[in-house]
């Protein structure tokens, strides 16, 4: 296969994981290194650097049309980034130390994870009463509903910021946006309401995979070629499937999506298990 | 500094005015800055990348072993001496540099927001995310 033939097809594919991931919800950056290191039988280090890449593009490109609607806490987002970023460094340090079949096999279990996560209700638990730290920190805020503004008291901070360490960690050492588990922390520890949790944790993705993507391109890890059809094949994929969907994920191709990531998760703890990855 | 936003000459009202930007305008701001920033860093990657294909589009991948990149696709000067001498991959390179540094840029300017608000705990909790992220691209420097 030539360099040009092989471009062409990661980024055909990266293209189809930016619109799956747009048109679910469920963010395609979560696919990009099971399909390079299964499907191209590329380095585990070399995918998770291209996927770092593009998440932040995704992200961000997500993230300008979110904000200027209005739903996105940029407060709630500020302090969790002092998480999520001192959880990507740490993650990006253990990428280095951690065996890649190790990795592999972390990687495989997040997956798993997150498509039970995606098919499980996500209930709105909007709670009356204001918490104290909270209130301090001046994170409690409203959201724009049909029947006007809503009004919501942000609960658990300390567990939340806990947890966003934790997702950020998975992070740096995964090059993925984890965004399942900054919906556990938002939505079922500090009960954002969803519209609110889902555009928030979007707007902190790209601060957090640029904190470990200066170490991996430090160390190498980026190789441009690379990096550069998947940046393009998922930011063309997001923004088609944000433009015809008008951000409305469909029930069906979310449960087939989900479908997709439990097998690839299945296949990522076999290949790290039996050493293969 | 007159802003259209900050009603700095309003009658004493039941709520303090704005005394930075008003929420809106900081969002509209932060939405635009992240647009243009993916976008020139996509332009500046597929412009690498038509370069890189038309004069190594015939060559072999090799991903399935890590070697790791050569240190001039490492650090910032040695990404912008492979731009300036017009190497497709240090093109690319420096796309996804401006494309890391978007956010970066981002938290940068919500730091300006904050300082506008005289918001001293956020001015206190952005720098410290900037501090962390500039930290970590500083590894770049060398």
């Amino acid at each position: 296969m030539t360099i040009l033939l092989f471009s062409l097809l990661v980024a055909l594919g990266s293209f189809v994981a930016g619109l799956l991931g747009a048109l679910t919800g469920l963010g395609g950056g979560v696919v990009i290194v099971p399909l390079l290191t299964l499907g191209f039988g590329i380095d585990f280090r070399y995918a998770v650097g291209a996927s770092l890449v593009a998440v932040i593009a995704t992200s961000s490109g997500a993230a300008a049309a979110y904000v200027r609607e209005g739903y996105t806490n940029v407060r709630v987002g500020m302090l969790l980034e002092t998480a999520t970023t001192i959880g990507a460094l740490l993650g990006a340090y253990l990428a280095g130390v951690v065996s890649t079949s190790a990795l592999a096999v972390v990687f495989g279990l997040v997956l798993v994870y997150s498509a039970y996560a995606s098919s499980r209700p996500r209930p709105e638990h909007l709670v009356g009463t204001p918490d104290p730290l909270a209130r301090r920190l001046r994170l409690d805020d409203s959201f724009p509903t049909a029947a006007g503004d809503q009004a919501y008291h942000v609960q658990r901070v300390p567990l939340g910021f806990v947890l966003m360490t934790a997702a950020g960690t998975l992070s740096g050492l995964l090059g993925i946006g984890s965004g399942a588990v900054k919906v556990l922390a938002m939505d079922q520890a500090m009960c954002l309401p969803f519209k609110v949790s889902t555009t928030t944790s979007n707007f902190m993705i790209g601060v957090t995979a640029a904190a470990s993507a200066g170490v991996y391109l430090n160390r190498g890890y980026i190789d441009p070629g690379l990096a550069m059809p998947v940046v393009l094949g998922v930011l063309g994929g997001a923004m088609l499937g944000a433009r015809i969907l008008g951000r409305t994920p469909s029930g069906r191709l979310r449960a087939l999506f989900a479908l997709v990531i439990l097998a690839l998760g299945a296949e990522m703890i076999y290949n790290g298990a039996s050493g293969r990855i | 500094m007159a802003h259209p936003g900050a009603s700095e000459s309003a009658a004493p009202a039941p709520s303090p005015p704005p005394r930075g930007w008003t929420e809106h305008e900081v969002e509209l701001l932060l939405g635009r800055l992240l647009q243009v920033g993916v976008a020139i860093a996509g332009v500046v990657v597929l412009a690498g990348g038509v370069l890189y294909l038309l004069r190594h589009g015939g060559g072999r991948p090799h991903y399935g072993t890590f070697v790791g990149e050569p240190v001039e696709l490492r650090s910032l000067t040695g990404i912008l001496g492979a731009t300036m001498a017009m190497r497709g991959r240090g093109i690319i390179q420096l796309g996804l540099l401006l494309l890391i540094a978007t956010p970066v840029a981002r938290v940068a300017f919500s730091l300006l927001a904050f300082l506008r608000e005289r918001d001293r705990a956020y001015v206190v909790i952005t720098s410290f995310v900037l501090a962390l992220l500039l930290l970590s691209l500083a590894g770049l420097g060398g």
